[in-house]
């Protein structure tokens, strides 16, 4: 009997399938069986926030590897910015993080500006300012409100959307488009703000303020919402360093880096804003909550940027800079890096034109992208709930991701 | 006027010698027509709840300015559907899951009692009677998750069987403490010990008088507990936020139910909203006074003849309106707060909730044997 158990033992020795960091030694025989599991989460699935595919290995609830697959979403962007003069190309950035359109457009006339030296009147630098601000509140409303859905709460959601629905309200009333804007164009915006706009600006900032405190008291401060974000998903500096976030994501790491106060492009050096960082309030410097709350402090700091913006603006003057409607046939032989902050991080735009309409080549550097690939270092080890949460914390458009 | 089979049984003798057998028809018929009636008027509640709470409007278009008939019009799309049975699955689990899940939420409303002489069967194991057979329903949600070969469904299935099992201890401990105090099971029996007179006369006049007892969550602190405990745990039984982790969309897809469809999709459909119905109703019964208007006051309306009939159908109504408000928190709490992870789903039943209406069940064993019930040496 003995002698059958060894070699049974020998023949096919238990299979010990401890997870990393389990203080059981390692050489311990498990008498259940269990088997990995692997499931495919998405492409689609509802809360990959698009079509991300992750395909996820699992013992039990927890994960034990994951694996982003992504390429869903591709429409070859930059290919695109090859074969369209620059001043064409402006509608296709929209596309990227269809979120923050206005960011976008504004990254790429930027760099392109840079390339071309072209001078931005001042009007249109303040308007600019503006729309960019509101669309960052915009898509931050976004992310926290499908960051509840993802956690199961739905009511935050749709209090995040009707102050979202407002500010479309507003960047339509401006542009005509309540998601592809194309309002900032190289050299300028597309015009002026209306009328009595800037005035429905400021009743929507006052109104927002106080809806936000309301937004805390439903989502941000609930038992719930904390035991399921706080010292989970903690992203330490230096890894968030490692993996090269930008924007909330980093800054939820506790590291205060704003490219608008680092590099300041537009007007940022005029105004007084607060980088807000994450503190490891509710648990640990880095955790979801932190990159949560972040986020609901840059919101406070938009509106704060929008109000000044609004006071300092000249009443009257140029929107448009003069000769840039030559960049449709040809520019300047050169190369430029622009990058800005999106809300999701640093957006970049590397451009090399050799003199022709067309750019020779159109780099985007997503932020996104980034921030996707730390989820294979992040999710093993977590609980299959926790993946959820730590993917929605991220806050990737999977557009901007694919490009 | 008694109960619903035996009345009838008496009410057909005359027309035909099976007359129980006629009557026992009927009565499952009736009980059908009120789960079906009742799961149409809580998908339209929780519509216009959730509606409220998330700043929307909810259905206005079908039924009236109140969308009433929006739940009838997607039942009968649902009806119409394709019977889609994945190729994969094993098709007689697939097609028996959801009717195995809905028996235990329908056989539980036979037992429940709604006026002193409304009910389908008077039961003395009532109690008993509901929380086992409101059990059968986890059996379908598992043979629907392993019969859909789809391991989300799989998940789902598995969750709910963890959850559901352990949230059954201390929701039938925490019924454990009214039952200690009361000495019976039957949930008439149960209703009538929260009405007894103070002075303890047994056939009291008058309209009003002291109730002894008073409703059971205020007999004691420790019923008081009982009947928190309770609610908590049929929430989770339910599987209804913040425990709704077997179908919690945003992480398994739709859980168990992600392969359903059309009319087997409904039943899983219908039977949560009638489990909701049940768990709120023995809430009430047990907790609340069943079909007494007030707390510390009982209202005593005649019961038999033509009067008796009417006082019935007041006494059916009180208790509606508590089960349905009870209901009505159920979606209040799933429309304002996040799910919770399985692993604190755990925690909290077995590290909280077990060992506290333990307690509750071992303090009111002592009030009792004091013979107290609020603090010692004082009441």
């Amino acid at each position: 009997m003995a002698d059958a158990m060894t070699s049974n033992a020998a023949s096919a020795p238990a299979k010990t399938l401890l997870l990393p960091g389990d203080p059981r030694p390692p050489d311990l025989h498990v008498d259940v069986r269990t088997q990995e599991l692997q499931i495919n989460m998405g492409p689609q699935h509802p809360s990959t926030h698009g079509v991300l595919r992750v395909a996820i290995w699992v013992d039990g609830e927890i994960v034990t590897r994951a694996e982003p697959d992504i390429g869903y979403l591709h429409r070859c962007a930059e290919k695109i910015g090859e074969s369209v003069s620059c001043i064409q190309y402006v509608p296709y950035t929209d596309r990227y993080d269809y979120l923050a359109a206005m960011n976008n457009n504004l990254g790429y006339c930027l760099a392109v500006e840079k390339v071309a030296e072209v001078e931005v009147p001042e009007k249109a630098q303040y308007v600019r300012t503006v729309a960019v601000e509101l669309n960052r509140i915009a898509s931050h409303l976004m992310a926290v409100g499908t960051y509840g859905l993802d956690l199961g709460a739905f009511t935050p959601f749709f209090y995040a959307f009707r102050e979202r629905e407002e500010i479309l309200r507003l960047l339509e009333w401006i542009c005509g488009a309540r998601l592809t804007y194309n309002f900032i164009r190289i050299g300028g915006v597309m015009r002026d703000m209306p009328a009595g706009w800037a005035a429905d600006v400021r009743k929507f900032l006052d109104v927002f303020e106080e809806r936000l405190d309301e937004f805390n008291d439903l989502l941000t401060h609930n038992h719930i919402f904390v035991g399921r974000t706080a010292n989970v998903g903690v992203i330490p500096p230096d890894m968030a360093i490692r993996y090269g976030l930008t924007g909330p994501n980093l800054r939820g790491s506790g590291l205060r880096y704003d490219l608008r106060r680092e590099q300041p492009y537009l007007l940022y050096d005029r105004f007084q804003f607060d980088v807000p960082v994450g503190t490891g309030l509710k648990g640990q410097v880095g955790d979801c909550w932190d990159r949560y709350w972040v986020r609901v402090l840059e919101m406070r700091e938009c509106v704060r940027i929008i109000r000044q913006a609004l006071d300092q603006m000249p009443a009257t003057g140029e929107i448009m800079a003069k000769n840039v409607r030559h960049l449709a046939f040809k520019s300047k032989p050169g190369e430029g890096y622009f990058g800005i902050e999106n809300p999701r991080g640093e957006l970049g735009y590397y451009l090399i034109s050799d003199g022709g309409a067309n750019s020779y080549r159109s780099r985007i550097r997503a932020p996104s992208f980034c921030s996707l690939s730390i989820l294979e270092s992040m999710l093993p080890g977590t609980m299959l709930a926790d993946a959820v949460a730590i993917i929605g914390s991220i806050d990737i458009v999977l557009g901007e991701v694919d490009r | 006027m008694d109960t619903l089979v035996p009345w009838l049984t008496g009410a057909f003798e005359w027309a035909t010698s099976s007359a129980f057998t006629f009557s026992v028809i009927v009565a499952i018929l009736a009980v059908v027509g009120f789960v079906s009636i009742w799961a149409m008027f809580a998908v339209w509640l929780e519509r216009k709840a959730s509606a409220d709470f998330q700043v929307r409007i909810g259905p206005n278009r079908v039924g009236g300015r109140f969308g009433l008939l929006q739940t009838l019009a997607d039942g009968l799309k649902l009806a119409f559907k394709e019977d889609l049975i994945p190729g994969a699955a094993d098709k007689l689990l697939f097609a028996l899951a959801p009717a195995v899940a809905f028996c235990g939420a329908f056989a539980a409303f036979a037992a429940l009692p709604f006026s002193p002489a409304i009910s389908a069967v008077d039961l003395n194991l009532g109690v008993f009677f509901i929380v086992a057979v409101s059990a059968i329903g986890v059996i379908g949600v598992l043979m629907a998750g392993w019969s859909s070969n789809n391991k989300w469904s799989l998940y789902g299935a598995m969750r709910e069987a963890a959850q559901l099992i352990s949230y059954e201890i201390p929701s039938a401990l925490a019924l454990m403490v009214p039952i200690l105090v009361t000495g019976s099971l039957n949930l008439k029996e149960i209703v009538a010990f929260q009405c007894l007179p103070s002075d303890g006369t047994l056939d009291k006049e008058g309209l009003f008088y002291w109730s002894n007892s008073g409703w059971l969550a205020f007999y004691s602190p420790w019923t008081f507990v009982a009947f928190v405990i309770y609610y908590v745990a049929s929430l989770a039984e339910c599987k209804r936020a913040p425990f709704d982790l077997p179908e919690a969309e945003s992480e398994l897809v739709s859980g168990f139910h992600t392969e359903y469809s059309g009319m087997r999709f409904s039943f899983f459909f219908l039977e949560e909203y009638a489990m909701m119905f049940v768990v709120s109703a023995i809430a009430a019964l047990v907790f609340l006074g069943g079909w007494q208007p007030l707390p510390f006051v009982s209202l005593n309306l005649p019961t038999s003849g033509f009067l008796g009939f009417g006082a019935n159908l007041f006494y059916a109504g009180v208790f509606l309106a508590k089960a349905v408000f009870l209901v009505w928190v159920q979606i209040w709490v799933r429309w304002t707060v996040p799910r919770m992870r399985v692993d604190q789903v755990m925690v909290m039943g077995y590290k909280y909730l077990i060992p506290v209406s333990l307690v509750a069940l071992l303090m009111m064993a002592l009030y009792e044997h004091w013979d107290v019930r609020y603090l010692p040496g004082l009441f």
